[in-house]
């Protein structure tokens, strides 16, 4: 038999008949680590609802005291007690989140030695609870 | 203790189908089985034409991923006892284009792996009359838990956004290229970071976390992905200084 | 050009995030519920207005709206296109998220610059 020196043996590629699923929109319902992801991941929302409302405030701080004494009448409004508490569950539920994943991507090394994450994370907590602490202080102090 | 188990196991042949089904079979129950044990007997004693991959039997060569019950598991470390009464529901891993019964085509993340260069790069090799690399413990620690990917592509499985996005290079190819550019002998973090930073990289991960939730060997490659993030951003951040920050 | 930009405003998510994760909790407590309820005694007008003048607090205020809403706007961009797969307005999506973003940011900056 002789070999062809020149052009490279050219083979029709097989294709087998592979079965691909789709991906349905409702993938995330499929488990509940996926929903509580999905969750995780809409907090955002409740976090530029407060973004806005703290722009709503000091807006009306800077507008005078009728304003800020409507905007704090607003706020008393069952409507607004109702979309606070759902915006608070969810700013805490990402707060704890948050803190919990931290330490995935903040690794601190001290000495060579990896911190381990339940510290990092507490570290986390902690400052929580101490800049908490500040902000309420200096909001209340009058 | 019962005596049989029943297994829903996916059956997909192309020859004869357009679409997977599940068949059931009813095996003997040990408490010393896993799954691949099983699957192996139905094989062996009640559907030769059963197909699947597995290798080692014991956890390191990565070929038996399927996943059992929806979840991404190594059948040759699952316990049927832990999935009694059952019956136990084995398909293969999601997001890979199905071969045959519950063998997938790996070849997507094959290539992406090839991209990312899981070797040691450098720009002169050391002679060898220069001796050994040196590596101390703790240079050895910074890349060791993600050298212990055995490429089971559970993480993949397990990976919504792969799901989603299969251009994505997935949690095992961006692990591996860490424990390459993290190696003390390695020069090619630079190129690797370049790669990992366009489209499909890195920046399409959002954390979801699954990957390294069933990673059998906790390589965790989602910590990996995030701490590249970082990387990335810092390195963005120094480009704009004048002297790119060096 | 977005893509190019990604790691600024993967930064933005994180600062964002970090800020929120720490201080919106006491904020949103004292805020949506301590002080409207009474029950904490309540900062008198005069009190906050100046508290808010401080430029520190400015400062400290703009942080406070401009990031979380970076925040938001990357990690609703990558939910819309994830979780409704909604890819092929990716562009749109980016535009409005980032957009509304730096509309918040700007009133807000313009609000606490000019505060008198």
């Amino acid at each position: 038999m002789t070999m062809s020196s020149s052009a490279p043996a050219h083979y029709r590629p097989y294709h087998p008949k592979w079965y691909r699923q789709r991906v349905s929109v409702w993938w995330w319902l499929e488990k509940p680590v996926y929903a509580l992801f999905v969750l995780r991941e809409l907090t955002s929302v409740a976090v530029a609802f407060f973004a806005l409302m703290l722009l709503a405030l000091i807006r009306a701080v800077a507008a005078g005291p009728e304003a800020y004494a409507r905007f704090q009448a607003k706020l008393q409004s069952p409507l607004f007690l109702v979309l606070d508490g759902i915006a608070l569950a969810l700013v805490l539920f990402h707060t704890v989140t948050w803190f919990n994943v931290a330490p995935k991507a903040l690794v601190v090394r001290i000495g060579g030695r990896r911190v381990p994450d339940a510290l990092v994370a507490g570290a986390h907590y902690a400052a929580w609870l101490g800049l908490s602490g500040v902000v309420a202080y200096v909001l209340l102090r009058g | 203790m019962p005596e049989t188990v029943k297994l829903e196991v996916t059956r997909y042949r192309p020859e004869q189908e357009d679409e997977p089904s599940f068949a059931t079979y009813e095996v003997p129950f040990r408490k010393d089985w896993v799954v691949l044990d099983a699957l192996n007997y139905i094989k062996d004693r009640l559907d030769g034409t059963l197909s699947f991959r597995w290798s080692c039997r014991m956890g390191v060569c990565g070929s038996c991923g399927m996943r059992v019950d929806g979840e991404p598991k190594l059948t040759c470390a699952t316990f049927l006892a832990d999935y009694l009464p059952g019956p136990i529901r084995v398909e293969p891993l999601e997001h890979f284009p199905i071969v045959r019964d519950l063998v997938v085509d790996l070849s997507d993340f094959l290539r992406k792996l090839t991209k990312v260069k899981p070797w040691i790069v450098r720009e002169h090799e050391k002679p060898v009359e220069e001796g050994e690399y040196l590596q101390t413990p703790e240079q050895l620690d910074a890349y060791k838990p993600l050298s212990m990917c055995i490429n089971c592509m559970l993480c993949y499985s397990a990976c919504p956004i792969y799901g989603l996005e299969q251009s994505f290079i997935g949690p095992a190819a961006i692990a591996l290229a860490q424990r390459y550019s993290r190696d003390s002998r390695d020069q090619g973090a630079a190129e690797r970071l370049k790669l990992l930073q366009q489209t499909d990289g890195i920046w399409q991960c959002t954390f979801v976390g699954e990957c390294s939730a069933v990673c059998p060997k906790n390589v965790d490659p989602a910590g990996a992905i995030q701490q590249y993030k970082l990387e990335a951003a810092t390195q963005w951040f120094l480009s704009l200084l004048p002297r790119g920050g060096r | 050009m977005l893509k190019t930009l990604t790691p600024l405003l993967w930064t933005l998510f994180s600062a964002g995030g970090m800020l929120a994760a720490l201080l919106y909790p006491v904020h949103l407590l004292l805020t949506g519920f301590a002080i409207p309820l009474g029950w904490v005694p309540a900062p008198s007008y005069p009190a906050l207005h100046d508290l808010v003048a401080h430029p520190l607090a400015r400062l400290y205020l703009f942080a406070l709206i401009a990031l979380p809403l970076f925040h938001w706007a990357h990690r609703f961009r990558y939910t819309l296109y994830d979780g409704l797969q909604l890819k092929h307005l990716e562009a749109l999506i980016a535009v409005l998220c980032y957009g509304t973003a730096l509309l918040g940011a700007l009133v807000a900056a313009w609000t606490l610059w000019s505060f008198r």
